[in-house]
């Protein structure tokens, strides 16, 4: 085992004399250990060989292609401490197989284009979302300060950019890694910084956070869209991003006083196909639910189905598999509807409100019920699935999914077991929420089990009668 | 000069502060309909020698998003939103009781640098209402654009909205300073035009296109002969349709759209979903069109710029009515409609017909190019080099897929639907 140390982890200069040492002498992959300075070590092996001295056999005439070295200089500037025994694994191969890099399909080489495409997508967005401040040198003359934290080690590969740009201002960037200083003739490089070290305000700031707010077009929500672009780990060094919470909450209460006023939501013609309706969800953005980033989950089944279910809500599960009832409550229904010697396969699965309500907590996604006034506005899309399908019998899933009905808020516990016939013919058919079912304990999930049970079983009795 | 200084100075005057800040908002807010924010393809540029300010790059760069997804590249500002024209589908036409406001041309270059100074944009994007005529207005946009860059050597970006009722000298002037020059052709159809812009006329407009796009050849011309021949546009000239005001079909627009592409060389055509305006005119329909379709529109556009479709060809993929679907993006709805055209062999078919996959873009058509010379591709390499193979399967042959009858399927469309989101094409 071969041990190299980089001094300095984004020196490809460095890594390149030694990693040509190592072809050279032959060493393979598998037998070398890349290990950086502020990186772990590997105890145990032995530093690399003293150059070989000439007399020795004759060492091999190591070669790389021009397309390598280009994505090499990006990849290494990565934060992750393997690209450095990936480089020189490819820088391996390379010798035996000069066009690796034309194999896209290859998965080294498609673990090296993915480094360098997040690095070179860091690098863009150093450019975009540095912010300077301007403060006073001691000299009287301006000078442009930012505080920057990149995911990668660009710093030093990126200040280029900034000098072409602004070599006739004095500028420093400061980042926890180093800080660039430019002083209108030379590029020097300082110790980390911290956030405190940067100025705290600016004198032109206001104007351009009055800007942002009036570029933007509060008829066209697309939250997902600004996320894709700028994730919010940037938004902390970003003056501008402090007011996007209000600027979407402003966009969502223009919406709100639009129905206070009573001018309608939805002022096209009912959707005309369970395509439209999906499209539509997937766009749509008239409650605060389908503005929170989320995909639409569209019902799921057969076009000519005598049997609809609706639920509440899309949970986590749900959303990120874009398929309704298919999270453990989904899986609860499913076997109880088998018990019942009901086919889900042949029922149209959905739901009264197709995007995903829930409030973060840590990594996890907490299931919020939606207001009456959510559900109001997404019966739009339920109705217009219900006129599409024309089920002869409706099972509407705990107090949200009868509201998506009925338009009202039902009495679960009253209303259960009875069909409740709907101006169309067709029948609603009342029964608990299976999530509901998981919460309980003891006697009391035993109970609403059996209940629940009945009710499907009435269901059964309905739909072959 | 500084705004920095200068803001400070306000600052003591309470009143003219807010009056820069007021007048900033009323005038970003009126120019937030013009839907580009491009600051991509004009010539590389620097100030590396210590002189001037601002460098561009081949690409553009967008500086912020805002909560509409929209990019934020350049300051895009009207100069004034006092106009004499009457447009109903513009929130400044001269019936609309708007608040007015109006900067002097220091002013913008004041914001301007200070701006860029601060690594906030770009460029400028500089429009304006008509005052007095169109060609003191004209005048007045391109003071501008020639204080930024004869007393400030300003060499970062600048996008100007030439007035085509202005004086051609004015306009042919606009494209010395600017790096991109526009001009709206507004509305898809002429009777659009004479309907919501009746101050407009279409014949002037294209004219006015025309020199512009023969300037831009000119100079590029002279400039291959003379190495000091003066620049005109390096960013060429694009154009923008408000879509879902008048009748006109997607059919319609994407034909507009090709016509504009091959007569005037434009860069660009951007589409803008007509979007309801405070003091709307009653002319107006009071139905808004769907984002998705303008979406859509854009999607189109894509289609003929870098995926060989010709404009025939994706009005083979509008329905009956002339509307792209808005469920599918067109190239799947294309597919759809010619399904004899798939499976597609990913081993053996040449770059077109790969260009015709859904889901499959031009970067990963390009790898796909370069790797199937070193293996012979299977599902998994298909996997590695893509987003989704599950909206490709239907559509494609490898060495260990083939997709038996499901190419033929009835419901294949609603298997396929909805598809994932595909990014915004701004930019």
């Amino acid at each position: 085992m071969i041990a190299v140390d980089l001094a300095e982890p984004d020196d490809f200069e460095a890594w390149r004399a030694e990693a040509r040492r190592l072809v050279a002498l032959g060493v393979p992959p598998h037998e070398a250990r890349w290990a950086e300075a502020d990186g772990p070590r590997d105890l145990f092996a032995a530093p690399a060989p003293a150059p070989a001295p000439a007399s020795a056999a004759p060492e091999r005439q190591v070669r790389a292609s021009r397309a390598f070295m280009d994505l090499a200089r990006k990849a290494i500037l990565h934060s992750d401490p393997g690209r450095l025994a990936l480089l020189y694994r490819v820088l391996w191969r390379l010798q035996e197989q000069p066009r690796l890099l034309d194999d896209a399909a290859d998965g080294d080489v498609a673990a090296l284009e993915r480094l360098a495409k997040q690095v070179r997508r860091d690098i863009h967005k150093m450019r975009a979302f540095v912010r300077f401040r301007s403060v006073t040198d001691e000299d009287g003359t301006e000078r442009y300060v930012a505080w920057f934290e990149p995911d990668h080690r660009i710093e030093r590969a990126n200040a280029d950019f900034f000098v072409n740009r602004f070599a006739s201002q004095r500028w420093s960037i400061l980042t926890p890694r180093l800080s660039l200083h430019w002083d209108g003739a030379a590029l020097l490089e300082g110790p980390p910084a911290s956030r405190g070290d940067a100025p705290s305000q600016d004198a032109a700031e206001e104007l351009w956070l009055g800007y942002y707010r009036s570029i933007f077009n509060p008829a066209r929500l697309k939250v997902g869209m600004m996320l894709r672009e700028m994730p919010r780990r940037y938004w902390k060094n970003l003056p501008e991003a402090r007011q996007i919470p209000d600027l979407i909450a402003g966009a969502q209460q223009r919406e709100a006083a639009m129905i206070a006023t009573g001018a309608s939501l939805f002022e096209e013609a009912a959707p005309p196909s369970l395509a439209a309706i999906a499209g539509g969800i997937e766009a749509c953005r008239r409650c605060a639910i389908g503005c929170n980033g989320t995909r639409a989950v569209m019902g799921e089944g057969p076009a000519n189905a005598d049997l609809m279910i609706v639920g509440e809500q899309p949970g986590d599960t749900e959303e990120r598999e874009h398929r309704p009832f298919v999270g453990p409550a989904g899986q609860l229904l499913d076997r109880a509807l088998g018990e019942a010697g009901v086919d889900r396969q042949a029922a149209y699965v959905t739901n009264a409100v197709k995007h995903f309500k829930f409030t973060p907590r840590g990594k996890r996604r907490l299931h919020q019920t939606p207001t009456a006034g959510e559900i109001d506005i997404c019966r739009w899309w339920l109705d217009g699935e219900r006129a599409l399908l024309r089920p002869k019998v409706i099972l509407a899933l705990g107090a949200s999914g009868a509201r998506g009905l009925l338009g009202r808020t039902p009495s679960i516990g009253k209303e259960r077991g009875q069909a409740i016939a709907q101006p169309d013919g067709t029948k609603v058919w009342l029964t608990a929420h299976p999530s509901y079912l998981l919460r309980l304990d003891g006697e009391a999930r035993e109970r609403e089990h059996g209940r629940f049970a009945e009710d499907l079983a009435g269901l059964a009795r309905m739909l072959r009668g | 000069m500084d705004l920095n200084r200068k803001t400070l100075e306000h600052n003591k005057n309470f009143m003219s502060k807010t009056s820069v800040m007021e007048r900033l908002e009323i005038l970003a807010d009126a120019a937030k309909y013009d839907a580009s924010c491009a600051s991509s393809g004009t010539s590389k540029r620097d100030s590396r020698d210590g002189k001037g300010l601002g460098s561009t790059e081949g690409m553009g760069i967008c500086h912020a998003y805002a909560p509409d997804g929209r990019c934020i590249s350049l300051l895009k500002l009207l100069l004034t939103n006092h106009c004499i024209f009457d447009c109903h589908y513009c929130i400044n036409r001269k019936s609309s009781n708007v608040r007015r406001a109006r900067f002097t041309p220091q002013e913008v270059v004041d914001l301007t640098l200070s701006f860029y100074r601060r690594n906030y944009i770009e460029g400028l994007f500089l429009s304006s209402g008509i005052i007095k005529s169109s060609s003191h207005t004209m005048e007045q946009l391109i003071e501008v654009a020639r204080i930024l860059r004869e007393e400030h050597d300003f060499r970062g970006y600048i996008h100007l909205k030439t007035i085509p009722e202005a004086d051609p000298e004015l306009v042919a002037q606009a494209g010395l300073w600017a790096d991109r020059v526009s001009i709206n052709v507004e509305l898809p159809t002429d009777a659009g035009l004479a309907r919501l812009a009746p101050d407009k006329n279409g014949t002037q407009i294209e004219g006015a296109m025309g020199n512009l796009s023969s300037a831009i050849v000119e100079a590029k011309d002279a400039q291959k002969r003379f190495r000091r021949a003066p620049r005109f546009a390096p960013a060429g000239q694009s154009t923008q349709m408000i879509v879902g005001a008048d009748g006109a079909s997607d059919a319609d627009i994407v034909g507009k759209a090709s016509t504009l592409y091959d007569r005037f060389s434009l860069r660009r055509v951007y589409y803008s979903a007509f979007s309801p305006i405070p003091e709307a005119s009653a002319v107006l329909p009071l139905k808004r069109p769907p984002l998705m379709r303008e979406h859509r529109l854009y999607q189109s556009d894509w289609l003929m710029r870098f995926y060989g479709f010709a404009p025939h060809e994706v009005q083979q993929a509008t329905e009956a009515n002339g509307m792209l679907p808005l469920d599918i993006d067109p190239k799947l709805a294309w597919a759809l409609k010619f399904r004899e055209r798939f499976p597609v062999d990913l081993n053996r078919a040449p770059r077109e017909d790969l260009l015709r996959v859904p889901g499959l873009g031009t970067k990963a058509i390009a790898a796909l190019l370069s790797a199937r010379r070193h293996r012979t591709i299977r599902l998994e390499d298909v996997a590695r080099m893509t987003n989704s193979v599950a909206k490709l399967r239907p559509f494609i042959v490898t060495a260990d897929w083939r997709p038996t009858l499901l190419t033929d399927r009835a419901d294949l469309r609603a298997r396929l639907t909805p598809p994932a989101k595909q990014m915004e094409l701004f930019g």
